[in-house]
């Protein structure tokens, strides 16, 4: 009878820091790209929708978790970033005619300079008070946004065009179809780029912060620049999420960056795992889909119970704040948590531990 | 002239409400220290209870209140043994999130109940005007401010002089030393609870009686965040003063300049404030510095 291996044993620091040890990792990572590949032919239109929303969510979801889940840094200014973003690269794609990833790239530059500039007052006030004035940022920028005529076209809200890159031209009948290939490029790479920051000296001097700031002075992180960098590396993920979700929905109004947004963000984020790049995905098609699913039970169960149908978003408010309370108090490390003790059950099995 | 002092009434009427949510918010802060994003629900579910006893089962008035402030001190305990006991010692993220989701679910449960249509509720304050000095002044707008004044003499009258409200200030001074000396600090966590139900209650009924019972109240809560950094997290004078300066400031900025800018104004204010003197006027200078 041979010897099984008990554990995942490391013989080198090269081995160590690799993203995958075993190989069930890469059946895994396997499996989910012939899913992704396979997806846009299985779904209709109405679903690839959906999953077109998740890929945006991913992205800004990413983004808040390097700031939120891995610098330890709370705001509440995700719905103003994604204004910043989607405004910027609108605005240069319309008015200044630039071709589209030229502008969803100044966009991403122009809303990490915001998120530094915002992320200034993180230097002196922590915790309670920096929710508080990101709260505030968030009010004034989405108060910017609502009040200058610029950002209007006319009385109506700003409209993009539909986009289009040289030959390349996003088509009606198609459209669903295109938008998923290049959200999942965009996400892919948000994921991998916020996957290897952390394997970095910048994204562990993040988590330094976050864990001990007193410490991780002591053993040499510069914390100014570790924050401001958080707060620029997050909001230029945010600031793409913006800009791509502008160019997806092809009108940009202050109506869709409120502080709504900006706890909906928090939510995903919180139900996925703080500070784990995986769980920002699985956060964010989890908030994605439960007012789906809602719609589609009551829209199931609506003919029987007809007084369910005028009180969908209530019913969707009222299961939103209960999944956040619900997962903070039983399982506050998230669906990540969850899908890793499912990993270990098998591993182990038949033994406990 | 005249206008201007009708401006005072208006904006000293706004900041007494304003106080009175502050206070809840600043009682629960400082003896449990979470920072309750629910406060602005709690004013909206104070002023729907209060409308359904009194118009949908047609209680009297001051029973109708009566049964408010039990629901409200019900919900305040069960809030805190229920949702936040079971947090205590996690991190500020969790606790600030504990109660954003709170405030979804509230809600939407007075959605539920009530739809998102302002409720017609009969005017309980009178709604004449009486000439002083030469200018018009609302009399429910004024008695709102005496009522408030009232209620916060009596929170303070409680604070000083009860057996409960030492022990309260105790469990906030220090709660390891309260510990030792015999004061339950679990039951001042619900009490703290409880109280700031009730305080924001009788703000969403005044709230409601000057304006209109509606999910728009909540809104109105959000203020209750500059107040409080304006104040001093902290202090309970403190909440008085910034709630009549935000109040003040709002109903200025509206009249004499632009209506929009009066939603945000006090925002900018408020990171003046934390750009200036991030623990407040009053607040303890024990801010954790970075």
């Amino acid at each position: 009878m041979s010897a099984t291996a008990t554990g995942v044993y490391h013989r080198s620091y090269r081995r160590e820091s690799a993203l995958r040890h075993t190989k069930a990792e890469y059946f895994r990572l396997a499996l989910m790209i012939v899913g992704l590949l396979v997806t846009p032919y299985v779904l209709d239109n109405y679903w690839l929708s959906i999953v077109n929303t998740i890929l945006i969510a991913v992205i800004g979801a990413v983004g808040l978790n390097i700031l939120v889940g891995f610098t330890g840094q709370i705001s509440l200014g995700q719905g103003g970033f994604l204004a910043i973003g989607a405004f910027s690269s609108a605005l240069l794609y319309q008015r200044a005619d630039l071709p589209a990833p030229l502008s969803i790239a100044c966009a991403v530059v122009i809303t990490a300079v915001a998120g530094a500039l915002f992320g200034l007052p993180a230097l002196r006030i922590k915790g309670l008070y920096l929710a508080i004035a990101t709260l505030a940022s968030q009010e004034i920028i989405v108060f910017v946004a609502r009040r200058w005529t610029f950002l209007r076209d006319g009385s109506a809200p700003l409209t993009v065009d539909r986009l289009s890159l040289g030959s390349f031209e996003i088509e009606r009948q198609y459209f669903e179809w295109q938008w998923y290939w290049i959200l999942l490029t965009f996400a892919v790479l948000a994921v991998l780029a916020a996957r290897n920051l952390f394997r970095s000296s910048l994204g562990r001097s993040f988590m330094a912060v976050r864990d001990q700031d007193i410490a991780a002075s002591a053993i040499g992180v510069n914390i100014t620049r570790a924050k401001v960098t958080a707060f620029a590396v997050s909001s230029g993920f945010v600031g793409l999420a913006g800009a791509l979700s502008a160019h997806y929905t092809e009108t940009v109004t202050w109506e869709a960056f409120t502080l709504d947004v900006s706890i909906l963000y928090l939510a995903m984020i919180i139900v996925g795992g703080l500070g784990t790049i995986a769980g920002s995905v699985y956060g964010a098609a989890f908030m994605v889909l439960v007012p789906v699913f809602i719609q589609e039970t009551v829209g199931a169960v609506g003919d029987s119970v007809p007084v369910l149908l005028s009180r969908v978003p209530a019913i969707e408010q009222v299961v939103f704040g209960l999944v956040i309370i619900f997962f903070l108090l039983f399982e506050p490390r998230g669906l990540a948590q969850i899908w890793q003790r499912m990993k270990d059950y098998i591993r182990f099995w038949p033994f406990r531990y | 002239m005249s206008n201007f002092l009708t401006q005072t009434i208006y904006g000293v009427s706004d900041g007494a409400i304003l106080a009175l949510a502050a206070l809840g918010f600043v009682l629960i802060y400082k003896s449990t220290g979470v920072i309750n994003f629910a406060q602005g629900e709690f004013l909206l579910i104070g002023a729907y209870t209060v409308y359904a006893a009194f118009v949908v089962f047609q209680l009297p008035l001051v029973l109708a209140v009566v049964v408010g402030i039990l629901f409200a001190i019900v919900m305040g305990v069960l809030i805190e043994r229920l949702i936040l006991r079971p947090l205590v010692g996690e991190s500020a993220i969790s606790v600030i999130m504990v109660t954003i989701g709170l405030a979804a679910v509230l809600k939407a449960v007075a959605q539920l109940f009530f739809g998102t249509r302002a409720v017609t509720q009969p005017a309980v304050l009178p709604r004449t005007t009486i000439e002083l000095a030469g200018a018009t002044f609302p009399l429910n707008r004024i008695l709102v401010i005496v009522i408030a004044a009232v209620v916060l003499t009596l929170f303070t009258l409680f604070f000083q002089r009860s057996r409960h409200g030492i022990a309260m200030r105790a469990v906030a001074d220090d709660q390891q030393a309260a510990l030792t000396l015999g004061i339950s600090v679990r039951r001042i966590f619900a009490m703290a609870w409880a109280l700031a139900a009730v305080s924001a209650l009788i703000g969403g009924v005044l709230l409601g009686d000057i304006t209109e019972v509606s999910s728009r109240l909540t809104t109105f809560g959000l203020l209750v965040f500059p107040v409080v950094i304006l104040g001093g997290l902290d202090s309970v004078p403190g909440t008085i003063v910034g709630g009549l300066v935000i109040g003040l400031s709002g109903q200025y900025v509206s009249s004499y300049w632009d209506p929009g800018l009066a939603q945000i104004a006090p925002y900018l204010l408020l990171v003046a404030i934390l750009l200036v003197r991030p623990y407040g006027l009053f607040g303890e200078t024990r801010i954790e510095r970075v």
